[in-house]
């Protein structure tokens, strides 16, 4: 099980507080009338899906309520490190 | 390939059964092929098999990073089911169980299809609801089943629990007596025999790293034993389909996630059927050599790492042992994760790509043991005839921008 460093309550809680929100610093669209078919399937659906460092939002449903993003490992599960939304990742590097 | 028969189990017997022919070759990979599949498992294989059988295409290879059938094919719960809601996916999981039907014949070889019926348990009011509907629609599609009441659950399953004074009360299911379980391992080596023995090459221990292309074309597969040519590629690796699609330079709307599954130690006969609750979460069902098998549920995370969190595994065996009391005395025996390619829609795709020659056969997510016939029979033809077969038109990745979305959550839920 996960241990996950939550960056609001800055406490280490168990993974069943939380639940994962899929892949983070995905924008939506300002303009959403003005997106062709393929922009708003490729908003709505298509992910990076990695093997290897993912970026990815975490929502601390039991504790603060709150959405943060966590940079994990998909491989190993490591969770290399938990920010705020809005903030940037520290550690980036492409999925293999 | 020499047949399998009674005769030959006899013949054998003479020799200390040290003289079977080899299931299949081992050969070194060829130059170029017509089609490489790449992927070794039930689905792969399958598509294998029919591209040689149906479309007469052998000059096929399968390449496979492990060992055939050792990925989810292995992992899986082995339910086998075609009671799904909307008319295109009923439709091409119900081709897939009528092939189950014959496969044994088929492939000579004992895949231990076991028509032993699936129940799908209601909980609530809106549970039974959807479940009619369900059936309703099962059978407009010729597809049979029956919405049953508590006491024919407990005629069908005696262990299990239909107190009206339990947390999740037993409402009611449907019954699907077509349904019920395969031997997971029997059906990739079987396939495999068939396709080995029509002349497909199984390429094992053999990672595809990259996806040549040439002109907008596939011209062959980067692997770690070499570049092997191909006029086309037939990607049909499941939980990592995302990475091999990133190697053309695709993206897929699959996230890859990891799905438990864990079995007891062997007890004597007790649960004959297959019983599946969507409400809260779990399914079972015992195997030939006495295990009971039980799914849990998918991670809320992505993953590759083939194992999940223990929470879910707690959670699952909650449900079972709400629904089975008497299981709560079994001691497990063994547990373990499979990554599954999930589609937001529940429903798998079958698609050519924007690249020629490139195809793809993947987000079956945690239910794709069922259907490894069909998939492998409309993707062969999708293939061999560079369009969608007319069951796998619907489920063409143009979907996700169509929107033509095909929303089978209800019926895949947790019923894998």
């Amino acid at each position: 099980m996960l241990q996950i460093y939550c960056p609001h309550c800055q406490e280490l809680r168990s993974e069943e507080e939380f639940s994962c929100g899929g892949e983070a610093h995905i924008a939506r669209p300002l303009a959403p009338e003005t997106l062709t078919d393929e922009e708003w399937g490729d908003y709505l659906f298509f992910r990076k899906n990695p093997r290897g460092i993912h970026h990815e939002m975490w929502y601390h449903v039991t504790g603060c309520r709150r959405y943060f993003n966590a940079t994990r490992n998909t491989v190993t599960y490591e969770i290399l490190e938990t920010y705020k939304v809005g903030t940037q990742p520290s550690i980036v590097g492409e999925g293999v | 390939m020499k047949r399998y028969s009674g005769f030959s189990l006899l013949k054998n017997a003479l020799s200390y059964h040290e003289n079977w022919q080899k299931v299949w070759r081992s050969p070194k990979p060829k130059k170029e092929y017509d089609v490489i599949v790449v992927g070794g498992g039930g689905h792969g294989l399958a598509t294998a098999y029919y591209l040689a059988k149906v479309h007469g295409i052998t000059n096929v290879a399968v390449v496979e990073k492990g060992y055939l059938g050792g990925g989810n094919t292995a992992r899986n719960t082995t339910i086998i089911r075609s009671n799904y809601l909307w008319d295109e996916a009923a439709q091409l999981y119900e081709l897939s169980l009528k092939l189950w039907e014959g496969l044994s014949k088929e492939l000579n070889y004992n895949v231990m299809f076991s028509q032993r019926g699936v129940l799908n348990l209601g909980h609530n009011l809106q549970d039974m609801r959807d479940i009619e509907r369900r059936v309703n629609a099962n059978r407009l599609n010729g597809i049979d089943g029956e919405v049953v009441t508590p006491e024919r659950v407990k005629e069908i399953a005696p262990l299990i629990n239909i107190s009206r004074d339990s947390r999740y009360p037993i409402l009611g299911a449907s019954w699907q007596p077509r349904g019920g379980t395969a031997r997971h391992d029997a059906v990739a080596w079987g396939y495999a025999r068939g396709a080995d023995a029509l002349g497909v090459d199984m390429i094992q221990q053999t990672e595809v790293t990259g996806i040549r292309r040439k002109d907008g074309a596939v011209i062959g597969v980067e692997t770690t034993n070499g570049f092997i040519g191909a006029r086309k590629v037939a990607c049909v690796t499941a939980g990592s389909s995302g990475v091999v699609a990133a190697m053309a330079g695709l993206r897929l709307p699959v996230e890859s996630r990891p799905l438990q599954a864990l079995v007891s130690e062997p007890v004597k006969p007790c649960l004959d059927t297959v019983v599946m609750s969507n409400a809260v979460h779990g399914y079972i069902s015992q195997s030939d050599k006495g295990d009971l098998v039980i799914g849990a549920g998918v991670d809320s995370y992505n993953g590759y790492g083939q194992r999940g969190s223990f929470n879910v595994i707690e959670h699952t065996v909650q449900a079972i042992c709400e629904l089975f009391p008497a299981f709560s005395r079994v001691q497990m025996n063994r547990q373990w994760g499979g990554i599954v390619d999930t589609c937001p829609d529940a429903c798998p795709i079958i698609s050519k790509t924007s690249v020629d020659g490139l195809y793809f056969n993947c987000g079956w997510g945690t239910g794709g043991f069922k259907a490894t016939p069909g998939s492998g029979f409309v993707f062969a033809d999708t293939v061999a005839n560079d369009r969608p077969h007319p069951l796998a038109e619907a489920f063409n990745i143009g979907r996700f921008n169509s929107g033509a979305l095909i929303d089978e959550h209800g019926a895949a839920g947790v019923a894998h």
